[in-house]
């Protein structure tokens, strides 16, 4: 594991919600747009861009020219105001713009001219080209599974950074370290024995439990949030939140 | 968009596809602090939730706890999950599975307890199975799935993946989550509840409000053409029996048996010798019944003619 991510906007502002960003993200409130628009860059931006890496067969700097374009397209035309959830899912009406938002720009041979005062989204493409060397597209796996495969990756590891706020606003560091030693990383020789986490730290094995069983809960609920807000429906939600939490998707 | 790039970043890490997999399990797996169960393994995963096998500690037993997908963040799933617990626990039957107790996990997700079978689902027993043997397990299939309808209780989801045949010969009906009691109001036109490949034309439509006890003998014929697929050992089916598979999967509701106690009587009557209801024999059949049938008197009397045949034979020389 390790750090590669780097996105404009600060963790605090993300609070976790019931209320859709993807309803917010058309909002006249520009204040709830743009808090709207930085939580859906932030789940959704490297799927974006390993997406045009792999279907497009976009080089480097295409694949991050596209992918600022894209989000800044999607901001000042409003675009996604069009999204209908009775239609699919939003997951695949942002794919489904990506393409044509690709197809116009490649069809007008040339790239999208910004305005050059607006600010680019601080993104880590180093970062995600990293994961692609390691990565790419697993053999049988669709263009639309592996699209959503990494928008799970990100929904994760975004999660697991608001986990780690979380505890450590809480005084509940001990729970994410047990949580990251048991659950999300326990290295090469296996999971520990809750008996070998309480011998480490001077705790019983029932004061682990209780410390995981935190952790694990925080965890689940910061995942369901953030998915209701990245999600477009009630209905996506529910589905999206059984495929990711009841059946597994990688 | 205006994003400030000198604001303070946030960092996420990158995640493995074994660390994904880590991470939904944590986060899937039930909270049972406060509750006697201690979860040993996933049995299995349904639509609304998931199996497993736990230990109560306070009765000293393994149960198979039911523990739904997302709780608090489902409500309807909840009062689904519920109402399945309260529909299992009210018909007692040996063919249906006892609920021991319900309620609600720390974490907000609903679970019941109920009796941990062990034994082959349906589809994995059926293999090499005689024909007197899948009759008789369907036979009792009918008889439990008679008893819900007695109690008003339609399944709605019956295939072979939601029985269960236990070690001792005991057959058991599953997953009742998408039961329904006759009476109660029906979910709106157009929903559709159920397997494809065992569900009846009206249900799936969507014609919610013509679903009743026909809508389980379609799925009950189903499940008895699949069990004389193929044909076992002796490699033969009597066409009285695909009788009554075919009565009981007619397209029209009328045309079907009008519950399951029906289906039951029809394959008692083929086990006993007699025409099924559904069926109407041909002369060779009809003779082929009654050879089968007063095979010993037929023997005797054969036995008498050739004797006394030989007899007069003898008495001519």
């Amino acid at each position: 594991m390790r750090e590669d991510t780097d996105i404009g906007g600060r963790l605090s502002r993300f609070p976790t919600t019931r209320r859709s960003a993807v309803l917010a993200a058309g909002s006249e409130d520009h204040a709830e747009k743009e808090r709207a628009f930085e939580l859906l860059v932030a789940t959704y931006w490297k799927p974006v861009y390993k997406y045009l890496r792999l279907k497009w067969r976009a080089d480097n700097e295409q694949g991050k020219d596209l992918t600022q374009s894209f989000f800044a397209r999607a901001f000042e035309k409003d675009f996604l105001r069009s999204y209908e959830p009775r239609k699919g899912s939003f997951r695949n009406f942002l794919r489904v713009c990506l393409d044509g938002h690709v197809a116009n720009e490649r069809k007008a041979a040339r790239r999208q001219k910004r305005d050059p005062g607006a600010p680019l989204l601080p993104l880590d493409f180093a970062a995600a080209d990293g994961e692609l060397v390691g990565q790419g597209l697993p053999a049988g796996q669709s263009l639309e599974d592996y699209f959503h495969a990494e928008a799970v990756r990100s929904l994760f590891a975004l999660s697991v950074e608001a986990l780690r706020a979380e505890c450590a606003s809480r005084g509940k560091e001990l729970a994410f370290h047990f949580f990251e030693r048991y659950d999300l990383d326990p290295g090469p020789s296996g999971e520990p024995s809750y008996a070998e986490l309480a011998a480490d730290h001077g705790l019983s094995a029932a004061e682990v439990t209780s410390q995981l069983a935190y952790a694990r809960r925080t965890f689940r609920r910061i995942v369901l949030d953030r998915l209701r807000a990245v999600t477009g429906s009630d209905r996506e939600f529910r589905e999206e939140a059984r495929a990711i939490l009841g059946r597994g998707i990688l | 968009m205006k994003t400030d790039p000198t604001a303070e970043r946030w960092t996420a890490v990158f995640l493995s596809d074994d660390a994904v997999e880590r991470l939904r399990r944590a986060a899937d797996r039930p909270e049972t602090a406060g509750t006697p169960y201690t979860i040993v393994e996933e049995l299995g995963r349904g639509g609304m939730g998931t199996v497993y096998r736990a230990v109560d500690a306070t009765l000293d037993r393994e149960v198979a706890l039911k523990v739904s997908t997302l709780g608090q963040a489902d409500p309807e799933e909840a009062e689904r999950m519920r109402k399945e617990a309260r529909v299992m626990a009210r018909l007692e039957h040996p063919g249906i599975v006892p609920v021991h107790d319900a309620g609600q996990l720390p974490d907000g997700r609903v679970y019941y307890a109920m009796r941990l079978v062990r034994g082959k689902r349906l589809d994995r027993w059926a293999e090499g199975r005689t024909l007197s043997d899948r009759l008789g397990v369907f036979q009792k299939i009918c008889e439990a799935v008679a008893f819900a309808h007695a109690h008003g209780v339609i399944h709605r989801d019956l295939k072979p993946e939601n029985v269960m045949i236990g070690a001792f010969g005991e057959v058991l009906v599953l997953d009742w989550g998408v039961a329904r009691r006759l009476g109660e109001p029906a979910e709106p036109q157009g929903t559709v509840l159920g397997t494809r490949a065992y569900m009846a034309p009206e249900q799936e439509r969507g014609r919610t409000d013509l679903v009743d006890e026909r809508t389980d003998v379609y799925a009950l014929g189903a499940i008895l053409a699949f069990l004389l697929e193929p044909a076992g050992p002796t490699g033969r089916v009597p066409r009285a029996i695909r009788s009554v598979a075919s009565r009981a999967t007619q397209r029209e509701p009328e045309a079907r048996y009008p519950d399951a106690s029906a289906v039951s009587a029809d394959i008692a009557r083929f086990l006993d010798g007699a025409v099924p209801a559904a069926h109407r024999e041909n002369i060779f059949e009809r003779l082929g019944r009654f050879g089968a049938r007063h095979r010993t008197a037929i023997l005797l009397v054969l036995t008498y003619l050739v004797v006394r045949a030989l007899l007069i034979l003898f008495l001519a020389r």
